[in-house]
């Protein structure tokens, strides 16, 4: 599904990337762990599209095709999905209209037909309760005015709703109590199926007891250094990134 | 970058969506300006004395009048004797059905969207549409006509309304109120004229669609509504202008006359040829519009949504004279590439608790200049009164500016004045957040201005807030860069 091969990316003539290498097959779920600054975010943000970064070398392959050359807008609609960080607010922009926008994008492209009114809100509804979102925040303008779980849990809510291929989950479990954690790892796991992939970004291996992956790897400085099943999480939450920064010093 | 340099120059380089020249025989009159030229429009007209004695004391006092340069505008001069000052559609334009209207003239509506044919069936909207300065069609005047409303153009209503023309013109705006004003008040050529007897609501929104189409015509409109006591009148104006070399002038005035409780709504969609991406071409557009509440507890309110013209220098102001009259201006501002916009409004206060708002948003795009300028002014006597004003700036890039010239005169001290004022630039993580969601950057970039604006687009009639959301989508497209 997505591969990704000897990737550098720079940011204002920094180098953030320095080869990474990651093999995404449909039906897994890879997590991406590691301290501050060590790219994580950048390899989200590069994965999306985002203008600023500037690749140096290296390709990224998404079903089979060059993800570098296309713009973010035709990524999503190939079926990347990007769950914030920090999800923008949108002010006087509804929710509804937003998201009507997004899926009937998304269908067109497909060549299917757009939805109407009647049946957006239907769908809508429906995924609604699959992430426990409140039907007044549907009223409201994109992310204004959410509290930080909220503008999480609208996150997940719009994956639920654009079913994505790939999800890649930029450090979702941020700022969430335990309560608000399982939400959006329920409507994580309720899309999992054999046919769609999910990249998780995180610092704590506590996500990870609710979203169970494949495999973890650790990104430090800009590289991929150690990479094993869903154990090493655990062993990273034992002993510490020190360990790491130890075993990487040179 | 690239594609964002790709959308821009697909899209600067696309024509003026409603730039085509209609090929209609027309009645010009030499280029040129004096005594002699306002006689032959007046008596082109047949009027009747006292509007030739009006438009003559104004021509007067416009010789002695310097083209106002307060506002932050960079205007080439304007050479008044280029311009010829009549123009009309040769073909007299009274029909009984659209079958005798000039087919070329039907093909410019239909090219601007606006089928007339439709447009006659259209409940609720009543259209009394303007090409090059004498009203060609007016619609349901008969449904009007029942309810003792009157619908027509000015030159009509000068013939079947004498006295109440008399009556009101120059009551809110003087002859020579401004420089412009009192242009217009010497050469108009038509507009249009409505009267709310008492009592009566007006049962349509009534609208009038102006158009500039004959070469190095100015165009000089001429608007007055007059509401009696308790009636109640939504007018809309909206504009589109053919696309053109040269540069059009504009000077056309409005005024609203509000007696005892009567309310007026005016709403205005303006896209006027703003000129091309290099700043050539497009329409010089200088409006007074005003409204005198003159009655007890009358409200006022002007919308507009200005997206044309390469200048545009215009103020709808209220003048709150009866007790507890209420005024409104909301706005939306968009200038694009080298477009300049001074506007803003004016708000004085004479009666005891008045009440008037200004909303404003200006986008600015390009290299544009988009300007507030705002007058509240509460007089000694009117004691109790409120403003609230609120002017917002919208940046899409670094090239274009946002000001704000705000001035607050409050003579009594019951009387409370607010103003805000915020100034942002259109996010890129706004933009990014969209595009990840599926929606491409020009959608994306309609879809934030709009939200920006919907504020004042909530206060359009329906079918014009739809109108409304597009002109800003096209107007911006491709100016973030």
């Amino acid at each position: 599904m997505l591969s990704i091969k000897d990737l550098y990316v720079s940011i204002e003539g920094m180098e953030i990337l320095k080869g990474i290498n990651l093999e995404v097959k449909p039906g897994e779920i890879h997590a991406i762990m590691g301290p501050n600054g060590s790219g994580k975010s950048t390899l989200a943000s590069v994965l999306a599209g985002k203008e600023e970064y500037e690749v140096t070398s290296g390709e990224v392959l998404f079903e089979g095709e060059n993800l570098l050359e296309k713009a973010p807008e035709e990524r999503a609609k190939e079926g990347l999905f990007l769950s914030f960080q920090y999800p923008v607010e949108i002010p006087g922009v509804p929710m509804v209209n937003f998201l009507k926008s997004a899926v009937n994008e998304h269908r067109k492209y497909k060549g299917e037909k757009e939805l109407t009114a009647g049946e957006f809100l239907k769908l809508m509804r429906e995924k609604m309760d699959m992430v426990d979102m409140h039907p007044n925040l549907t009223n409201r303008s994109v992310n204004e005015g959410f509290s930080g779980g909220e503008k999480k849990k609208n996150e997940i809510f719009q994956m639920a709703l654009l079913e994505p291929k790939l999800a890649i989950l930029d450090e979702t479990d941020s700022g969430l109590d335990i309560d608000a954690l399982k939400t959006v790892a329920n409507g994580v796991n309720a899309l999992r199926s054999p046919e769609r992939s999910a990249i998780v970004v995180t610092h704590y291996q506590r996500l990870l007891d609710y979203i169970v992956p494949d495999y973890v790897h650790i990104l430090y400085k800009g590289k991929i250094v150690k990479t094993a099943g869903k154990e090493l999480a655990l062993e990273l939450e034992e002993k510490g990134y020190d360990w790491i920064k130890t075993e990487n010093a040179n | 970058m690239e594609d964002q340099d790709k959308i821009l120059s697909e899209v600067t380089q696309r024509e003026y969506k409603y730039g085509f020249v209609t090929d209609i025989e027309t009645d010009i009159i030499e280029k040129g300006l004096n005594e002699d030229v306002i006689r032959l429009i007046s008596a082109k007209k047949e009027e009747p004395e006292f509007m030739l004695n009006f438009r003559l004391e104004a021509y007067r006092k416009w010789l002695k009048m310097k083209m106002p340069n307060w506002a932050y505008l960079k205007v080439p001069p304007i050479d008044f004797q280029a311009i010829s000052y009549y123009a009309a559609p040769k073909k007299k334009a009274q029909y009984e059905s659209l079958d005798e209207v000039d087919p070329e003239l039907l093909e410019t509506f239909n090219k601007l969207g606006i089928p007339l044919e439709e447009q006659k069936h259209l409940a609720g909207v009543a259209v009394d549409a303007v090409i090059d300065s004498v009203s060609v069609k007016t619609t349901f005047k008969e449904t009007l006509a029942e309810k003792g409303i009157i619908f027509c153009s000015f030159s009509e209503a000068v013939k079947e309304h004498p006295e109440l023309v008399k009556k009101y013109l120059g009551q809110a705006v003087p002859v020579a109120d401004n420089y412009f004003a009192a242009l217009n008040s010497a050469v108009f050529s038509d507009g249009s004229f409505c009267y709310i007897p008492k009592g009566v609501r007006c049962p349509m929104e009534l609208s009038t669609y102006f158009r500039i189409n004959a070469a190095n015509t100015g165009q000089f409109e001429r608007t007055l509504i007059v509401a009696d006591d308790d009636s109640y009148v939504s007018y809309l104006e909206g504009c589109t202008a053919p696309m053109r070399d040269e540069n059009q002038l504009h000077a056309a005035v409005v005024e609203i006359i509000a007696l005892d409780r009567a309310e007026v709504k005016y709403s205005t969609v303006q896209n006027w040829y703003p000129g091309d991406k290099n700043g050539k071409g497009g329409i010089y557009n200088f409006v007074t519009k005003r409204g005198v509440c003159r009655g007890v507890s009358s409200k006022i309110s002007w919308t507009q949504v200005e997206t044309g013209s390469a200048i545009t220098w215009k103020y709808p102001s209220c003048i709150l004279m009866g007790d507890n009259s209420v005024g409104e201006f909301n706005s939306v501002a968009v200038t694009n590439n080298h477009q300049q916009a001074d506007t803003g409004s004016k708000m004085i206060h004479i009666g005891k608790n008045t009440k008037s708002t200004i909303v404003s948003k200006g986008i600015s795009a390009g290299k544009s200049d988009n300007s507030y300028r705002g007058l509240v002014k509460i007089l000694p006597g009117a004691k109790n009164s409120r403003n609230f004003s609120q002017c917002d700036s919208l940046l899409l890039n670094d090239t274009c500016g946002a000001h704000t010239f705000p001035y607050i005169e409050v003579g009594n001290k019951s009387s409370v004045v607010e103003h805000e004022a915020t100034t942002s630039k259109i996010g890129e993580d706004q933009i990014f957040y969209c595009n990840q969601r599926g929606i491409d950057t020009e959608t994306a970039i309609g879809m934030i201005v709009n939200g920006y604006a919907k504020e004042v687009l909530n206060k359009l009639p329906m079918e014009f807030a739809v109108e409304a959301q597009k002109l800003l989508q096209i107007s911006l497209e491709g100016s973030v860069g």
